[in-house]
């Protein structure tokens, strides 16, 4: 899949991008540096590093939340606020964060409703975003009437909505158990191929990131930089059998070599074993 | 509803029935004073005003409503305003938040006597000043709370959306400060009777719950006070519950309405 999309322009190409955080007018701290990264159209990337290492901020930088203090970020060839303004990504977070007043079906027509999309179209569209995330049974239900992976559904199929050319995804299954995690995971990959989105997913799983992924961008701590990338080349489509192949298993010790050879600095290796601590099993 | 369900609710409010019945008997059986009467003299007296025409009590009890409903309406326009300002200008926070958190401490009754002067004892305006300067606090400090315990992620996938500060308000502060605001509300709204039923006692129109209290009792009828007082209660929970009510219809997702237990 890869193959074929690599011969169109990036939708996002980051060059250079720095962040760093001063007080007094003196830096303190150095989040990202010298970041530079090219995302085809239809690719999925996982961006995987330790806690700290600025991967979450990288997302923001991309979906113009935070402004980076070097570099150039381009979208679809414009710059991030453009896109922002043009309306071009969906972001999902950790939290759902649906708005308690809405029920599922009105959470979903919320960015549709901020386009200014007429009633009609509008309830169609969001219809169909309910199939695809399959809670079309519960569009009348408030946010507080689902568990929490079917609410973290409705924000996939509200990102989903605007029909974005970039969906962001920061840590979104990070509250939930490894279970609904998994059968999450498999659902997003369900949905990737059905619509063909670029995605860029924040994690800090290293087993999430091999399943979903096209391409796994190993980050280092502090400061955050682009430490490898790793191409994915398991089979598609994906499932549950992709967990158990001997292909899956070599992909999963890759990634975690690279995030220990990320530096020798004590305070990465804390960080990586807790990573791999969180992985248990694995 | 099931049966179950309705057997639920006659066991909660079962006990509290049974002890407002047991200090009404109580009463009834061992009170023996002309300042407290009998419940049974206070039941005679409501009939007895029922009996003489026009039924002067509940005239009172609705123009005292009106003045406590006019100072609501006011004061949580004022208190809204005031609200709005502090919760979206760290400036103004800085300029009206302590002359608001001032205004609360003054003891607001001692204003009733000159608003009689401002508006006239006898225009229900003057009432209706007190019940709003009592309400002011409760609504303001509800609406601040209100308009400031948003998720800032949900500000933030507002901006993902490129939605303007006016869009925000609109779909995400208001809904968001809704809840806080009607709590603010039910406080007000038997804070609004006080207002004007204290403010009542000062002077004015005598078709007012305030006046009927203080004239019968100078008159030593303190059936008729007892009743005007009881008329006066049922109006408060009657304010009360239609605001309760209207929660219920406005704010159906919130976690004090949609509980299972009864309210």
């Amino acid at each position: 899949m890869t193959t074929v999309h690599s011969e169109h322009a990036p939708v996002v190409r980051l060059a250079g991008v720095e962040k760093s955080f001063a007080a007094h007018g003196e830096v303190v701290t150095t989040a990202l540096s010298g970041i530079d990264l090219e995302i085809r159209q239809g690719e999925f990337v996982s961006l995987i590093g330790p806690s700290g290492c600025g991967k979450s901020t990288l997302l923001r930088i991309i979906g113009d939340l935070t402004q980076p203090t070097g570099g150039t970020v381009t979208v679809n060839g414009k710059s991030a606020a453009a896109a922002r303004r043009g309306r071009e990504y969906g972001i999902v977070f950790q939290a759902p964060v649906l708005f308690d007043w809405r029920r599922v079906e009105d959470n979903v027509r919320l960015p549709l409703e901020l386009l200014g999309m007429g009633r009609a179209e509008r309830e169609e569209r969001a219809g169909e975003m309910l199939r695809l995330v399959e809670l079309t049974d519960f569009a009348r239900h408030y946010p507080y009437q689902l568990s929490g992976g079917m609410q973290q559904r409705v924000a996939i199929a509200r990102a989903l909505a605007l029909e974005p050319a970039l969906l962001l995804m920061d840590e979104p299954f990070g509250a939930l158990d490894e279970m609904t995690r998994e059968r999450m995971n498999s659902e997003v990959l369900r949905i990737w191929e059905k619509t063909g989105t670029t995605i860029v997913f924040v994690t800090h799983s290293i087993p999430e990131a091999v399943f979903l992924s096209s391409r796994v961008v190993v980050m280092s701590h502090r400061p955050g930089r682009i430490t490898h990338t790793v191409d994915i080349d398991l089979p598609r489509p994906r499932g549950v059998h992709s967990r158990e192949m001997r292909r899956y298993f070599e992909l999963v010790t890759e990634v975690r070599q690279q995030l220990r050879g990320g530096g020798a600095d004590e305070d990465v290796e804390a960080s990586i074993d807790q990573v791999v601590a969180e992985e248990g099993s694995l | 509803m099931s049966r179950r369900r309705w057997r639920g609710r006659v066991l909660y409010y079962l006990p509290s029935v049974v002890v407002f019945l047991g200090v009404i008997g109580l009463w009834e059986f061992t009170v023996h004073s002309g300042v407290l009467p009998r419940p049974s003299a206070i039941i005679g007296a409501l009939t007895e005003n029922w009996s003489s025409g026009r039924w002067p009590l509940f005239a009172a009890a609705r123009n005292t409503f009106l003045e406590a409903m006019l100072g609501l309406l006011i004061g949580s326009i004022f208190g809204v305003v005031w609200g709005a300002l502090v919760a979206r200008w760290a400036t103004a926070r800085d300029a009206l938040l302590p002359v608001a958190i001032a205004a609360n401490a003054v003891p607001i009754i001692a204003f009733a006597p000159i608003m009689n002067n401002w508006f006239g004892v006898l225009n229900p305006l003057s009432k209706a000043a007190i019940a709003a300067v009592l309400v002011f606090f409760p609504i303001f400090i509800n609406v601040v709370r209100g308009l400031a315990a948003v998720d800032p992620a949900a500000i933030e996938l507002m901006r993902s959306y490129a939605a303007s500060e006016w869009v925000i308000l609109r779909k995400v502060r208001i809904p968001a400060a809704l809840p806080f605001f009607l709590t603010g509300l039910k406080v007000s709204t038997t804070l609004s009777l006080i207002g004007a039923i204290v403010a009542e006692y000062f002077g004015g129109s005598s078709d007012v719950i305030g006046r009927v209290v203080v004239q019968s009792a100078s008159a030593l009828r303190w059936d008729v006070s007892w009743a005007a007082i009881l008329f006066g209660a049922t109006t408060g929970i009657l304010f009360y519950l239609a605001i309760a009510g209207a929660e219920r219809v406005l704010i159906p997702w919130h976690a004090s309405v949609r509980g299972d237990a009864p309210a």
